[in-house]
């Protein structure tokens, strides 16, 4: 049995029940999801980390989802949800909820905690400058958030990529069919085609944010500043930032 | 939706409650021991940091049904083998401690360090009586997050008929019955609480001299 089998097979690469229509659909319902959840938990953030109001229970309403096992949470909620919605969504709907639900807690800790995290001198100057309290937030405080932002929106992501593929057990298109299918199919080249497509997905998607942290975050906020500000710091290859590549959450 | 059902079952959930408590806390611990040596390597050496932990980074991405599925290929286990996912939260939990290991011994403080080499502890004695127990409250609160996140993690393992609580998830949905899932969301979540506040304590009992201190 050779675990690459599935992918020698051209009958395999076409439709949409083929690899890149899986690839297709998986990053379709990804990106909905998280663009929903970018638009709920970032001006949220912004509002408790600007405000300081509701910080606590944000942080323990994070801290509970963690714990709540995501294969439990989904099928209760598909199973609740999927009578209301129409025959055809019944399993769609309800599983991109479930993949909101838990890219918000990730997005809405970055954000507020990166606003809250910047430099209260920074702050002070753009004040003492004359900036208005819109612009400081927009021209200071955001900027210097970015880097959390970023880490909550990379946990984010990869969590619902990781629960994407789970949820093929309830019916959901994407890579995950081609695992679930293959168990009930007893075809391990098949289970192991879909391991294979979503564990290097993941990894695309993580080093796309490491390099996109690089480009969008200002070279001031990068943790490995040791370049003394004379240099007109050129593009130098440098080990993967630390403080950006483990934060959170995978499953 | 019966309440009853639990009553009838009362011997199945408590079987799958041992087994999810099994493959919780063995891999929690196996990666403890494997990450004590390599955060503590990251720590010594500045070059090996973001190597190590870079691809501790990477292998976390990992979600768990691919690592699931993959493992057996690497391992020339079968598919339905615990074993699988016993070295599979291993490394999640190797990955996630790496750092916090790392880290937190380069938290302590150099005094300390200075102290006790001028004391006469010398290497691995320093490290062992010295540095490990100063950095245990940082590792404790790593090892916090690692075990709730397992507890979560091992769930997937149904998906592919591995029994443990996450079973009774699948079986609610086949048999479209709300009291399995709500039991095991529940006894899962009991196991998490349960085992964070055990962490808790374990970090209270080895670090009796910062009692009057705010714990983390």
């Amino acid at each position: 049995m050779n675990i690459f089998d599935f992918f020698t097979q051209p009958a395999n690469w076409v439709g949409s029940e083929g690899i890149p229509g899986a690839i297709g659909l998986h990053l379709m319902y990804s990106g909905i999801s998280l663009l929903i959840a970018l638009a709920i938990a970032v001006p949220l953030g912004v509002y408790v980390g600007y405000t300081g109001r509701g910080e606590a229970v944000v942080a323990g309403l994070a801290n509970a989802l963690r714990a709540l096992p995501t294969l439990g949470l989904l099928i209760l909620v598909v199973m609740i949800l999927a009578p209301v919605f129409g025959s055809s969504l019944a399993f769609v709907l309800p599983t991109i909820v479930v993949l909101v639900l838990l890219a918000v807690p990730p997005i809405l800790t970055g954000t507020y905690s990166g606003i809250q995290a910047a430099d209260p001198d920074a702050v002070g100057a753009a004040r003492g400058m004359g900036y208005t309290k819109a612009q400081i937030l927009w021209h200071i405080q955001l900027p210097c958030a970015l880097p959390l932002l970023l880490s909550g929106i990379r946990g984010a992501t990869l969590q619902i990529v990781s629960t994407a593929t789970v949820a093929a057990y309830v019916g959901l298109g994407g890579l995950g069919r081609f695992i679930i299918d293959g168990r009930a199919q007893g075809d391990y080249s098949k289970m192991a085609a879909g391991a294979i497509l979503v564990a290097l997905l993941a990894l695309v998607l993580e080093l796309a944010f490491i390099a996109i942290g690089r480009l969008v975050i200002s070279p001031g906020l990068q943790r490995t500043t040791r370049r003394s500000r004379k240099t007109p710091a050129p593009p130098q290859p440098q080990p993967p930032a630390p403080a950006q590549v483990l934060a959170s959450s995978a499953t | 939706m019966t309440i009853d059902w639990i009553f009838a079952n009362i011997g199945r959930i408590s079987e799958l409650t041992a087994s999810h408590i099994f493959l919780t806390l063995v891999p929690t611990l196996l990666g403890l021991i494997v990450a004590l040596p390599l955060g503590w390597w990251a720590h010594r050496r500045r070059g090996a940091y973001p190597v190590i932990v870079g691809a501790a980074g990477l292998l976390y991405t990992i979600p768990s049904l691919a690592l699931f599925v993959l493992l057996p290929q690497v391992l020339g286990t079968k598919i339905l083998d615990p074993l699988n996912v016993v070295v599979a939260l291993t490394v999640y939990t190797v990955a996630l401690l790496v750092r916090v290991v790392a880290d937190g011994l380069s938290s302590v403080p150099i005094e300390t360090v200075q102290a006790a080499t001028a004391m006469g502890y010398r290497g691995w004695q320093r490290l062992w009586l010295v540095e490990l127990p100063v950095a245990v409250p940082v590792i404790a609160s790593g090892m916090r997050v690692a075990v709730v996140a397992n507890v979560s993690i091992v769930t997937m393992a149904a998906l592919l008929g591995i029994p443990q609580l996450g079973s009774l998830f699948t079986q609610g949905f086949q048999l479209r019955l709300f009291v399995p899932i709500i039991t095991g969301i529940v006894l899962c979540l009991v196991l998490a609480v349960l085992l964070d506040l055990l962490l808790v304590w374990l970090n209270r009992a080895l670090t009796p001299w910062r009692q009057k201190t705010v714990t983390s």
